[in-house]
């Protein structure tokens, strides 16, 4: 048995408000799983699981603010049994009929056996519409809608008496997006504030705590351009990759090298990041940035890793992150160049370790060969935890970087 | 046309004025309805209005004198019978269900009983478990009879005038806690439909079927719920047989949630009836299970705060509302 818990989705997160939850005791989950929705200052988050296993019950109600490191929720892991299989082969013959009238069925008891501490250390846990019996608690009407919607009503979580699923249930979850942007909307106001304090508190602390030291370098990106223009020109213009791919993909092969940029500083001591998994600061429309984290980058083929990055900032907009993208990334990469700006000094995004930011690509006098000659020219720079790392190795993965930008072959090497 | 705010009790006496002035084949019969103005004071004044061949007092006994008034309507007479209490109704129970129910069926049709009986029923005065009860859903049991149970003023005097022109028999259910509550009417008496439920209320989220004297706390607890964002529709039955079973469905279909306030006992009760009409014709639209909200199944107590416990009372209706929205 184990305690699914409020996720920490960010350094400074204390708590965050269950907004729904997308699983039912009962229901088995997979590992990576989205159980559930928290609204956090972030935005509404989709939460995964990292257990597979069986949901025992369900913690938190929808609409609780929870703080960090609450249980939401209890799992059985693969392979272990419940509380409450063990108590009804000992009670065998006293288990409480099936109540026969609607309203006495509150009394029904919850579906694991009650032990003691259980009893003293948890709130009541509603009933759930799929719990007291075999047979779903739904009410005529949401039935005949779900029907009516071509909904499986096994999917649908029950608000109404007793946990039972009503109509408003059933209409709910056939527009689970519109819904969910309606209450955002509402919220927006306030999410935005929010966002805001959250980005303010994040950045005072690491420009509190973190001595930063700054590199820079300024390189020639014809041969990364002549390679994406090669790239592309085979490709309809949807299958098209953008140069932030590159630039993404040169930052993880180059942490390859410099793993001491990959990771967190906390109670002080650098703890290394598991996996590439640079976060992409995305400024969102209305303001606010986050900076999810792009799995895996280090391992993505070219195209992959586009249709990875454009889910990520859909995803993003549509305030539909995922708590492992926002937990994951051990190092930041920031590009400012859309917006016209030649170099960025970033700001280490707490408890990470580094910040790569580029600026925008524009033509410039280059020498090459002893000639001076136009090329389309790009600044990188490393905003890097002095506490960590020197400006040597530093130096070391800019050089890098660099390299493998001046030398597009190498990204993917065949 | 002018309103008026009046008693319930007065509104009931314009009824009679208007049925004794407007059909000569009119009297109204019963204990103490003459000379002493009728127990509850309904009929006060009628008796030097209209003379003592057309106010009748009468002994007491239920059985005579309800047996009179169907003979008298079976020799073209319209009589109104006046019992105190729908208690003491039972002592005419085999008059009321042996003959006047079933004369015209028993007849082939060539007889009829165009007979009103007028009664008071309910709790909430303490008069104690002999004169408190709510057995019209028993005579709504009844084929033969039209059970009405006028809430509002425009009701108690229109429905009375409508009884009269109905060749069957018809009993009038008159709440006690009703006679002194004010209201208004608008010009005349006149005869006011007995075929259908009224929405007193209009209310998306929870119908409150009910009538008689629980549509006043049903209204008042819809108030409540307003407060709490809840919007209860409250029907009104009106006439308990027979059932307006099409204005029931409509509100069903609209709210998908019923609370059904009954004053009578919860078993076999016209609560019940409703619900299983419900279930039967509306299945399919309810988004919760059907609630009632009854007495609690003692005789009614006589003491104050008991006899409160046993009645419904508005929180109780608030409450089943609550719960049934969870």
């Amino acid at each position: 048995m184990s305690e699914f818990r409020m996720p920490s989705l960010g350094a400074d997160m204390e708590s965050g408000t269950l907004v729904e939850w997308n699983i039912r005791p009962g229901e088995r989950v997979e590992r990576g799983q989205i159980v559930c929705v928290v609204e956090t200052q972030k935005g509404a988050i989709d939460v995964e699981i990292w257990e597979t296993g069986t949901v025992e019950r369900l913690v938190a109600e929808e609409g609780q603010k929870v703080p960090v490191g609450e249980v939401l929720a209890v799992i059985i892991a693969e392979g272990e049994r419940a509380e409450g299989e063990k108590a009804e082969g000992e009670a065998a013959g006293r288990e409480t009929p099936a109540e026969p009238s609607i309203p006495e069925a509150s009394r029904t008891p919850s579906p694991h056996a009650p032990s003691p501490r259980a009893l003293d250390v948890s709130p009541p846990v509603p009933p759930h519409a799929a719990a007291t019996s075999g047979r779903l608690r739904i009410s005529p009407a949401a039935r005949k809608r779900a029907a009516e919607l071509g909904l499986d009503p096994a999917d649908v979580r029950g608000s109404g008496v007793d946990g039972s699923i009503t109509l408003e249930d059933v209409e709910r979850a056939a527009r689970p997006a519109e819904g969910r942007q309606a209450a955002l909307s509402e919220r927006a106001a306030d999410a935005h504030a929010a966002m805001r304090q959250a980005i303010a508190t994040a950045m005072a602390r690491s420009k509190r705590e973190i001595p930063h030291y700054y590199l820079g370098n300024t390189l020639c990106v014809e041969p990364a351009l002549a390679w994406l223009e090669a790239h592309n020109a085979e490709r309809p213009v949807a299958e098209r990759l953008i140069f932030p791919v590159l630039q993404l993909r040169a930052v993880a092969l180059a942490l390859e090298a410099v793993p001491a940029l990959n990771g967190w500083f906390v109670d002080d001591a650098f703890q290394p990041a598991e996996g590439v998994h640079p976060g992409v600061a995305i400024a969102l429309r209305g303001g606010g940035l986050v900076a999810p984290a792009l799995h895996d980058a280090d391992r993505l083929a070219p195209d992959a890793m586009m249709a990875a990055l454009r889910d990520l900032l859909t995803r993003a907009r549509q305030d539909r992150l995922r708590s492992s993208e926002l937990t994951t990334a051990g190092l930041t990469v920031t590009n400012l160049g859309d917006l016209g700006v030649e170099s960025v000094q970033g700001v280490i995004y707490p408890p990470q370790v580094a910040l790569v930011g580029f600026g925008r690509i524009s033509e410039r006098p280059w020498v090459r060969d002893g000639q001076v000659v136009a090329a389309r020219c790009l600044h990188a720079s490393l905003a890097a935890d002095h506490r960590v790392t020197d400006g040597a190795l530093g130096a070391r993965f800019l050089t890098r970087l660099t390299d493998l930008l001046t030398e597009p072959e190498r990204l993917w090497p065949t | 046309m002018t309103t008026q705010t009046i008693a319930y009790r007065e509104a009931l006496r314009q009824g009679l004025r208007a049925a004794l002035a407007g059909d000569e084949r009119v009297f109204l019969m019963g204990e103490d309805v003459g000379r002493y103005g009728g127990t509850y004071a309904v009929s006060h004044g009628l008796l030097e209005e209209f003379g003592e061949a057309r106010i009748r007092d009468t002994p007491l006994s239920e059985s005579t004198f309800t047996g009179a008034g169907i003979g008298a309507a079976l020799n073209g007479m319209r009589p109104i019978v006046e019992i105190m209490t729908v208690n003491f109704s039972l002592l005419a129970l085999d008059q009321i269900i042996n003959n006047a129910a079933t004369l015209r069926h028993m007849s082939g049709g060539q007889l009829s009983v165009p007979l009103v009986i007028r009664m008071t029923t309910g709790g909430g005065r303490q008069l104690a478990a002999q004169h408190s009860h709510s057995l019209e859903g028993w005579y709504a049991h009844i084929p033969g009879l039209r059970i009405v149970a006028p809430a509002t003023h425009e009701d108690a005097r229109g429905m009375l005038l409508a009884a009269l022109e109905d060749p069957d028999p018809v009993l009038i259910f008159e709440h006690a806690l009703l006679l002194g509550a004010e209201g208004t009417v608008e010009g005349e008496p006149h005869p006011m439909e007995l075929d259908h439920a009224a929405i007193r209320r209009e209310g998306r989220q929870v119908s409150l079927i009910t009538y008689g004297g629980m549509l006043h706390k049903s209204l008042a607890a819809a108030e409540q719920l307003a407060k709490a964002g809840i919007d209860a529709e409250v029907l009104d039955l009106r006439t308990l047989r027979p059932l307006d079973d099409a204005a029931i469905m409509a509100s069903v279909a609209k709210t998908h949630r019923v609370v059904v306030v009954d004053e009578g006992w919860r078993s076999g009760s016209l609560s019940a009836e409703i619900i299983t009409r419900i279930n039967e014709q509306a299945f399919f639209e309810l988004d919760a299970p059907p609630v009632r909200v009854c007495s609690q199944e003692v005789p009614v107590p006589y003491a104050r705060h008991l006899e409160d416990a046993a009645i419904p009372q508005v929180e109780d209706i608030v409450a089943a509302v609550h719960r049934l929205l969870g």
